[in-house]
Order: C-alpha cells, then structure tokens, then sequence
C-alpha cells in the first residue's frame, strides 16, 4: 500500500487491522486508538482520499491502495493550512483526536472548499472530543478553509501583478 | 482488541467468490463494507474459519435506474446514496434517511445491501426496503434468484439468504404517479442506533391512497412490515381518522422490549406519533409532485 506517498509493505496476517499495522508494523503512532469499537474517530484516516475508521478495517483489505494518516498532512517543515488553523484557532487540548479531526477536515475542505458551520459540525460528527469541546475545532477548519481560498487568490493577484509590469 | 485467526480471500470475479462458497460456504462470511462483520469479529461474537472479502469485484457499486425499478449494487456505500442525484430525483426519501445511519466515516464504508444482509432488526435500511417493497437478487454457484424483502428477514440476524449466496443487488420499485415517503428516527445521540424508526410510504390515485408501506425499526425480533396499518389506509383519502386508525395498528403490530432506550409502551406510543406525522409529511410530499 501507499502511506503519505511512500510504497510501504508488510507480510501481516489476515486479521491484523489496520491500524495496528500503521502503528505497529510502521511506527506511525499518530493514528490513535480510543475506543476500539467504530465509535470515536481516534483511528481516522483517509483511504483513496476518504476518512474511514482504521480499526474497522483490516490491513489485508488496503493493499494496493492509499492511505494518509496525520504524519502526511505537513510538508516538511511546512504545517497544512488545517494544522495551522488548529493551531492558532486552540482547536485542541489533549491533541488525542486531533488527528481524526484534522483528516476528516481536511477530507471536507478537499471536497468543498467553503463549507458552512453546519456542514464542518456534519463531517466531524463520527468523531469524539473529550476535552477542547467542538466550538475551537470548527474555527480551526474555518480558519484553514480562509487559508486555502488566499492561497488560491495569491497566484492569481501575482500574475495580474506581472502582467501589469 | 483483534479478531480470531481466519482465512482471507478478495477474489476478484463474482464466479470466484461464489465459487468459494460453494465449497466452504458454511465456515465463510462474505465481507462487503465490513462495519458490521469487523467489530463482531473483534469481539468474537463472529469466528469464521473464512472471510470472503468482494469489496474488489467490478461492477457491483452502481445506483441505476432500469425498467421501473432503482438497482442497488452490494457495493454501492451509505454515502454513494447520500449524494446520488439520482435517488434524490426518484426516491428522496432514501437520501434523507441516510443521514440517519451512524456517522459519515462508517458511511463511506458500510453498504445498503449488506446492512438488509446483516438484519439487524434496529437497523434503518430493513424497514426502509420494507416500506418500499424491495427484492433482493442472490447469485449462488447455482444461479440466481430473486428475494422479496417481506419474509427476508427470519429473526434477529437471521435471513433466508443461504450460506452459499451473495445478495448482489437490491431492487426497489419505482413509484408511479404521486408518491411521498419519510423517515422518522428517535435517537440518543448522532450516530445511534434507532430507540424507534418508522419509514412510510404512499402512492396516491387521485386523492386517495393507492399503495401504502410502512416499515418499523428496532420494536421487535426483525424490521416489521405493519401490513395492517398498510391495508387501512388503501383506498381512503389521507384523512385524520383514516391516519390515526392506521397509526394505532402500526402501534399493535410493533413488538418492543423494555430496555435502557425505553419501555415497550413509550416504544408503541412513538410508533403511533411517527406514524401520524410521518404519513402526513409523506401526503404532503406526494401532494407536491406533479401528476
Ligand atoms: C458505530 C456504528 C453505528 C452504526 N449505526 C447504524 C445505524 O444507526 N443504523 C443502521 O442501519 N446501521 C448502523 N450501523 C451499521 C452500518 O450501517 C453497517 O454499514 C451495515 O450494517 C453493514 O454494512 P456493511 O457493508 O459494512 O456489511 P458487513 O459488515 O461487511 O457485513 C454485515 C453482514 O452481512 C453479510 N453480507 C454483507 N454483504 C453481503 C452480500 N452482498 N451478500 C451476502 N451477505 C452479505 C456479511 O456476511 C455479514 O454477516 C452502525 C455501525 C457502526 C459501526
Ligand atoms: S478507535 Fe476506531 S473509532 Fe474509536
Ligand atoms: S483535544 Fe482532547 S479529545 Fe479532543
């Protein structure tokens, strides 16, 4: 399978799930378990693109295809436009579902670029926070939708800017 | 927690797959968005020797419409129905009782064919196909066959689907003329399973009803068909006596269990309501569209 754009493989049985082949077989420890029954969204990650609960999913059944856990968000050094936002926003606390938060944000903000309070609240509903509460989090996904959309008007006003040289 | 040791295969043709459950059909589960299976192999409620994963075979993801029907393929997702266009055009009511199910992670995974398989009887999509009169198509070694979804389901967990079938498509009948439908769940939290859920449907000839269906969730041993509250309103215009007459024998045929969601008559009595409100949404719903 690909993870975070590297080709990463591992002979597991069939019944290892997924991630605990990330955390285990790979060392990704970012991707976290909390309640271990498809409740709390601690596992997230995105498969083809799309946020699903890793340990409600076997290894087996991802091979061949791509996934993304929270250490592929930065580029480098480089934060993503969402982990800034929850960093300036205050969009956690314990850090202990910000991972699932911050790909399921980013999953949504892939798909719709300018989503409202509501349709942020509806995305992160499969997953729990126990202790920032939700209000920062959702300013979080506003703030880094706010960055997307000047990084997309940046290029732009740069060439009109050279054009008018 | 992880489950017990067992065999995996993702074969990648249909005739693969029903191949290996001709053989070991009876030590096999078949695996499609695996929401349900995983978490009762985690906690070992489940422990085939086999798991016959089709999540890899082509063809099975589609919503199309085809000669009065919508088909549903095994491995069309909740959410592939949460933006179908298609089905907000046809059967709207699919659309807006998706959104009930869990919570969009376990809906990018889960599929509609496999929760009627699974027959859990608080599960949504059973009493919804109910409502519709569904058929489901199951493909074995064998051949094929056709199963109407009222008598599908034998009890909790249980259906006639042989241990050597895959449901490969779900089929439900296009209404005619003006039709309405909704669904009415009650829940805990977001991203519960059902205290009560109601689904309903209507056709209407003229101003009366032509064609009823009412499906109820999580009040007995299976999703139930209230085949007589259905029949009480044929025939009759939508008026309060007719829907509160219909209401009260939803509520008869409803078998509940007192448990931590409710007692079995405040489980009755939410039927009675959503029954009510839910008829004269749908009647306002079929009122809308243009005969
Ligand atoms: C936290 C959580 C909350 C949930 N809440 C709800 C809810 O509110 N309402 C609701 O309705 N559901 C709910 N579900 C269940 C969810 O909808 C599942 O997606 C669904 O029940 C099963 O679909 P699946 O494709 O994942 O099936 P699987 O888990 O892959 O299979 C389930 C069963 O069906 C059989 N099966 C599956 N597909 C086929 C097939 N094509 N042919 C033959 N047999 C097949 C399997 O052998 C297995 O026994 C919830 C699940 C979770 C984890
Ligand atoms: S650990 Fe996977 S959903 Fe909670
Ligand atoms: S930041 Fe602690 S659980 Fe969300």
């Amino acid at each position: 399978m690909r993870v975070n754009g590297a080709e990463r493989s591992g002979d597991v049985e069939p019944r290892v799930l997924l991630v605990d082949f990330l955390r285990t077989n790979l060392a990704l420890t970012g991707t976290h378990v909390g309640c271990d029954t498809t409740s709390c969204g601690a596992c997230t990650v995105l498969l083809d693109g799309e946020p699903v609960k890793s340990c409600t999913l076997l290894a087996v059944q991802v091979d061949g295809r791509e996934i993304k856990t929270v250490e592929g968000l930065a580029n480098g050094a480089a934060l993503a436009p969402i982990q800034v936002g929850f960093h300036e926003e205050h969009g956690l606390q314990c850090g202990f579902c910000t991972p699932g938060m911050m790909l399921v944000a980013s999953a949504l903000l892939e798909r719709n670029p300018n989503p409202t309070d509501d349709e942020i609240r509806w995305a992160i509903s499969g997953n729990i926070c126990r202790c920032t509460g939700y209000m920062n989090i959702v300013k979080a996904v506003q703030y880094a939708a706010k960055m997307h959309s000047e990084a997309a008007k940046a290029p732009a006003a740069a060439a009109v800017a050279g054009g008018g040289e | 927690m992880f489950p017990a040791a067992f065999d995996y295969q993702s074969p990648a043709t249909l005739d693969e797959a029903l191949g290996l459950l001709a053989e070991r059909g009876d030590d096999a589960k078949v695996m499609a968005g695996g929401q349900s299976l995983i978490p009762l192999l985690k906690l070992r409620f489940a422990q085939p020797q086999l798991i016959v994963d089709i999540g890899r075979i082509p063809g099975m993801t589609e919503i199309k419409r085809d000669d009065g029907h919508v088909k549903i393929g095994a491995l069309a997702r909740h959410v592939d129905i949460e933006r179908s266009k298609e089905l907000a055009k046809l059967l709207p009511v699919m659309v807006e009782a998706v959104r009930w199910i869990s919570d969009p992670l376990v809906r990018n995974r889960g599929t509609l064919v496999g929760s009627v398989c699974h027959a859990d009887p608080s599960g949504d999509w059973g009493s919804i196909m109910l409502a519709l009169d569904a058929e489901l198509v199951a493909r074995s070694a064998k051949g094929e066959r056709v199963i109407p979804i009222d008598g599908f389901f034998e009890g909790p967990f249980t259906t006639t689907l042989r241990s050597d079938e895959i449901a490969t498509e779900i089929r439900i009948p296009l209404p005619t003329g003006r039709a309405g439908g909704s669904y009415h769940k009650l829940e805990r939290r977001v991203g519960d399973f059902a205290t009560v859920a109601v689904s309903l449907q209507i056709e209407l000839d003229g101003n009366k009803v032509k064609k009823a269906g009412i499906g109820l969730t999580s009040v007995g041993a299976t999703n139930i068909k209230a085949k007589k509250a259905e029949q009480a309103l044929v025939g009759h215009e939508l008026k309060d006596d007719v829907i509160a007459e219909s209401a009260k024998l939803a509520a008869e045929a409803a078998e509940p269990k007192d448990d931590i969601r409710g007692t079995a008559a405040y489980k009755k009595d939410v039927v009675r309501v959503f029954v009510q409100r839910g008829l004269k949404a749908a009647l306002g719903r079929a009122q809308e569209v243009k005969a």
